[in-house]
């Protein structure tokens, strides 16, 4: 899948294209009487047919807001807004030929999935049995026949979920918008309806954008990821390459990885906050050096002939389970999060304010330029 | 005691000798400071109508209710009520929704505009409309010269005097449960095509029933109670305009007895009425 | 003396109407109409004969029908100008409602009633003092637009169907007045509207939503320029008497009496004929 589309988003990133998602969106929004900060929201999008991305960023970082404004729910500020070649800033929500599946779905509770679904046919001028025929065809393709007589409230959870992609597929929309499609759902439901969705995008042979906080449904929903901070695009690329190259605090703690930024000279770094770091690449200029939180080796006392030439003395900062582990956030010389069994964690005898060395190897790090 | 909960049977019942426990549905006692005015509330609606209901000349009754203007009236006022309210769901609704859902400027005005009629004495509206919709009013003189339609002394004349009372009381009511209601409904319904006119006739007006059903027995009440406006803008001509709570206010200045024994027939059949609809609503809510 | 003979009057309604406890709506209306006459006989001669019969002072309260309002307001100040120290409430309506008002306890000293029928409410329940006495008299004229426009003369003019005329209901003096004429003369009259009292009939021609209706004198006088009165003949035989009287339960039955007798003498006679009354 994503190879098939890697060539086409590049072509789109380029801008060549006619057909796909071409779009500078612009939202501003004064200081609000209710106590809303000003707030600008500046992102830049082209995203190729068949290509699905996913606007991924903190709480209020604009995310919903792009993609209202993609829906035509809140008026451009400036900026333009191209699908398939046709300008539709102007166009009002109901005459674009985009579908939305709404982050706690919006079906209409006094109708049945069925109707739900065949509401979006029937305003395209279809006749009530022709809607509902195509209709039940959604909800069968995404294995819901039995359910198309119940009302939303009798629905679960994932149900209620592709009750509402149906109704938003069933306009054949060029560009369709998802706001954090699987928040609503408890965790087990998740996994599940997340690789149902996966596939269904994968179907999906138009345009696809996502919204999400969740650095995982991002992953594996999304060809492209598109992180988004406070009102600006902070990085762009494909989910291996975000993973793997965070370039905002952000990123390297979604993605779980210490992230600094410093000056490389050869193998060396120094860091903006002032220590020296061992890396293997050699590189020259501003860099992101990046480790994982299990590359970190602790010990309470300085660690002789230890081949770490990375080593700093810190204190402990805090403790939290993380997963079947310990995960260890230190402060001092360098700020940096270490993950250690709950063996090891009870051997050091760790506790907040405990001092510490922190070591990792340098073939564990990771640099790359600005 | 009307508070006694749905668990078990304890609660309500008499224990220690005399003392009666009111509790609410979660076992918990009624606070004496609420409970007490809540009583007393009570008691100032009820009282009045049991005075009525005492000084009830029940034995002449049959007799003082046999006159057919009694029932001609009681049907005038069930007609024009119904259709006062009918007046008011057709323009209030969309007031409502025009209050509720778009910005314009001057929003507030219009709002507390709205509701004047409810501030208005209904004698003082009842001559506003003759300066507005009578003969000579500054609307109706084209009516009459255009098209010859004369409000005043008709029993269209009812209908606008009632719906000119109870179209505040629709529109307060229904703009309150549009605001109530998740307007993210209509963004949904825009995203899927409808424009705005089908988004509120197929996603919000169902979804607002309840508010509306509620509006439009208040307004319905309101209309059946009507005396001032009514009689100031349409008159009182048996069979025509003569609506019950005029026929009551007239009988009391000859025949107190007569006017109890129709206000009775006002009381009974609004009862029966409202508490008709209610059931219906709660059943299907 | 007259105000402490009042005071006591009210605390004993007071007191009558504490008493009865919870139901303070019921409990009053009941002590009102049935203690209040008796309540009051001790006090009343008291009152009258303790102090110099020849002073009138105090505060008297006048219940008069709506069509007394001009005159009788022009009286009351003559009355304050005449006994220094007295002040006249008045409280104007409809005679059926103000009898109402006196049978059901309301404090007042004088009732000018628009009918007898109504005085005989009061009479009938005891509250009034003494015989009424007639004051004046009203006749009925028709009120037409200004200047006539629909040349009406007489009682028969008004069968015209094309007219909107508007007559008083018969519940209320003016209205079975009305019927009065118009049986008299055989005259079967559809109105647009039988209207609650006079002066919203005649509101309906001062806004000319109707072409005449069926009033007063007085009240065609007081309208002025806005209508134009027409005398009719068949009105003469539906004369209304305006009676008058100290009431029963008058906390100061002296002045009461020197009110009626302003009323009577041949000044207030000149107000009120003024005004379009007829004398008795």
């Amino acid at each position: 899948m994503t190879g098939n589309h890697g060539a086409a988003a590049e072509e789109a990133r380029a801008g060549f294209r006619a057909d796909g998602l071409d779009a500078r969106l612009v939202v501003e929004r004064g200081t609000r009487p209710g106590g809303g900060a000003a707030f600008r929201l500046d992102v830049t999008l082209t995203v190729a047919p068949g290509e699905v991305v996913a606007l991924l960023g903190p709480n209020g970082a604009g995310k919903t807001t792009a993609l209202r404004a993609l829906a035509g729910l809140m008026p451009l500020t400036e900026g333009h807004l191209r699908l398939d070649g046709v300008a539709l800033e102007r166009t009002p929500p109901e005459s674009r030929p985009v579908g939305v599946v709404f982050q706690d779905y919006l079906l209409f509770p006094h109708l049945t999935a069925l109707d739900n679904v065949a509401f979006g046919p029937r305003c395209q001028g279809a006749s009530k049995a022709a809607a509902r025929a195509q209709a039940a065809a959604w909800l069968d393709r995404l294995g819901l026949a039995a359910h198309a007589d119940a009302k939303p409230r009798k629905l679960s959870g994932g149900q209620a979920q592709r009750v509402a992609l149906a109704r938003a597929l069933a306009t054949h929309p060029r560009l369709l918008l998802l706001d954090e499609p699987l928040a609503a759902l408890d965790a087990r439901t998740r996994l599940e309806v997340r690789a149902q969705l996966r596939r269904h995008l994968a179907d999906f042979e138009a345009v696809a954008v996502l919204v999400t906080h969740d650095p995982l449904d991002a992953m594996v929903l999304a060809d492209r990821l598109v992180v988004v901070e406070e009102g600006r695009i902070v990085q762009e690329g494909s989910p291996s390459d975000i993973a793997r190259h965070p370039r905002t605090d952000y990123i390297a703690q979604l993605v779980g990885l210490n992230l600094y930024r410093g000056k490389a000279d050869g193998h060396t770094v120094r860091l903006d906050t002032g220590p020296l770091l061992t890396t293997t690449e050699a590189l020259t200029g501003p860099v992101y050096v990046a480790f994982p939180p299990n590359a970190v080796t602790l010990h309470r006392d300085r660690p002789t002939g230890s081949s770490a030439r990375n080593l700093w003395r810190c204190e402990v900062g805090g403790l939290e389970t993380h997963g079947d582990q310990i995960r260890a956030v230190l402060t001092g010389e360098l700020p940096l999060v270490a993950d250690l069994t709950t063996v090891a964690a009870a051997e050091l005898d760790l506790y907040p304010g405990a001092e510490v060395w922190a070591a990792v190897k340098a073939t564990q790090t990771h640099a790359y330029p600005v | 005691m009307t508070p006694t909960d749905k668990a078990g049977a304890a609660p309500g019942t008499l224990r220690d000798g005399r003392r009666l426990r009111i509790r609410t549905g979660d076992g918990r006692g009624v606070p004496l400071p609420l409970l007490l005015p809540a009583l007393a509330g009570l008691a100032f609606l009820l009282v009045p109508l049991a005075g009525l209901l005492v000084r009830t000349p029940w034995h002449s009754l049959p007799g003082l209710l046999a006159g057919a203007q009694v029932w001609q009236a009681l049907q005038l006022s069930l007609i024009c009520a119904t259709a006062a309210t009918a007046v008011s769901l057709v323009v209030g609704v969309p007031l409502a929704w025009l209050l509720a859902r778009v910005e314009f400027p001057g929003r507030g005005l219009v709002r507390a505009l709205v509701t004047l009629p409810l501030v208005l004495p209904p004698v003082v509206g009842g001559v506003a409309l003759l300066m507005a919709l009578g003969r000579n009013g500054i609307v109706g003189q084209w009516l009459d010269s255009w098209f010859g339609i004369t409000l005043p002394f008709t029993t269209a004349g009812v209908v606008v005097a009632e719906a000119f009372v109870a179209l505040p009381f629709l529109v307060i009511s229904v703009e309150g449960t549009l605001r109530a209601a998740d307007p993210r409904y209509e963004e949904a319904a825009a995203t899927l095509g409808a424009s705005r006119f089908t988004a509120f006739r197929r996603v919000t007006l169902p979804l607002i029933a309840p508010g509306i059903a509620a509006g439009a027995v208040l307004a319905w009440a309101r209309a059946l109670g009507e005396f001032g406006a009514t009689i100031t803008f349409a008159g009182n001509f048996p069979g025509r305009t003569q609506t019950m709570p005029l026929a009551v206010y007239l009988a009391l200045q000859s025949d107190p007895e007569a006017a109890i024994a129709l206000s009775l027939v006002l009381l009974a059949v609004s009862i029966a009425v409202l508490a008709a609809l209610r059931d219906r609503w709660v059943a299907a809510g | 003396m007259t105000r402490t003979v009042r005071r006591n009057h009210r605390n004993h309604r007071t007191l009558h109407a504490a008493g009865a406890g919870v139901a303070a709506l019921l409990a009053l209306s009941a002590c009102s109409s049935s203690g209040g006459s008796a309540a009051a006989e001790p006090d009343s001669p008291a009152s009258a004969g303790g102090s110099d019969p020849g002073k009138v002072t105090g505060d008297v309260t006048v219940f008069a029908a709506a069509s007394l309002k001009e005159s009788f307001e022009k009286l009351g100040r003559e009355f304050e100008r005449q006994h220094p120290g007295t002040k006249v409430t008045f409280s104007f309506g409809g005679s059926d409602s103000l009898a109402a008002s006196i049978t059901g306890g309301a404090p007042a000293d004088v009732f000018a009633s628009a009918s007898p029928r109504t005085m005989k409410i009061v009479t009938d329940a005891g509250d009034a003092s003494g015989t009424p006495a007639t004051f004046v008299r009203n006749r009925l004229q028709i009120a037409t637009l200004p200047g006539n426009p629909d040349k009406i003369g007489s009682l028969k003019d008004l069968t015209d169907p094309n007219l909107k005329v508007v007559l008083c209901d018969k519940t209320v003096p003016c209205g079975a007045a009305a019927q009065k004429a118009l049986d008299a003369s055989k005259l079967e009259l559809t109105p647009v509207s039988y209207e609650e009292d006079v002066k919203s009939a005649l509101t309906k021609v001062v806004l000319k939503e109707a072409d005449a209706a069926v009033v007063y004198r007085t009240d065609v006088k007081a309208a002025g320029e806005k209508v134009e009165g027409v005398e009719f003949p068949e009105a003469a035989g539906a004369v209304n008497d305006y009676p008058v009287t100290v009431l029963e339960d008058a906390s100061n039955p002296v002045a009461a009496k020197a009110f009626i007798e302003l009323v009577q003498s041949p000044e207030g006679q000149r107000v009120l004929t003024e005004a379009g009354f007829l004398q008795p």
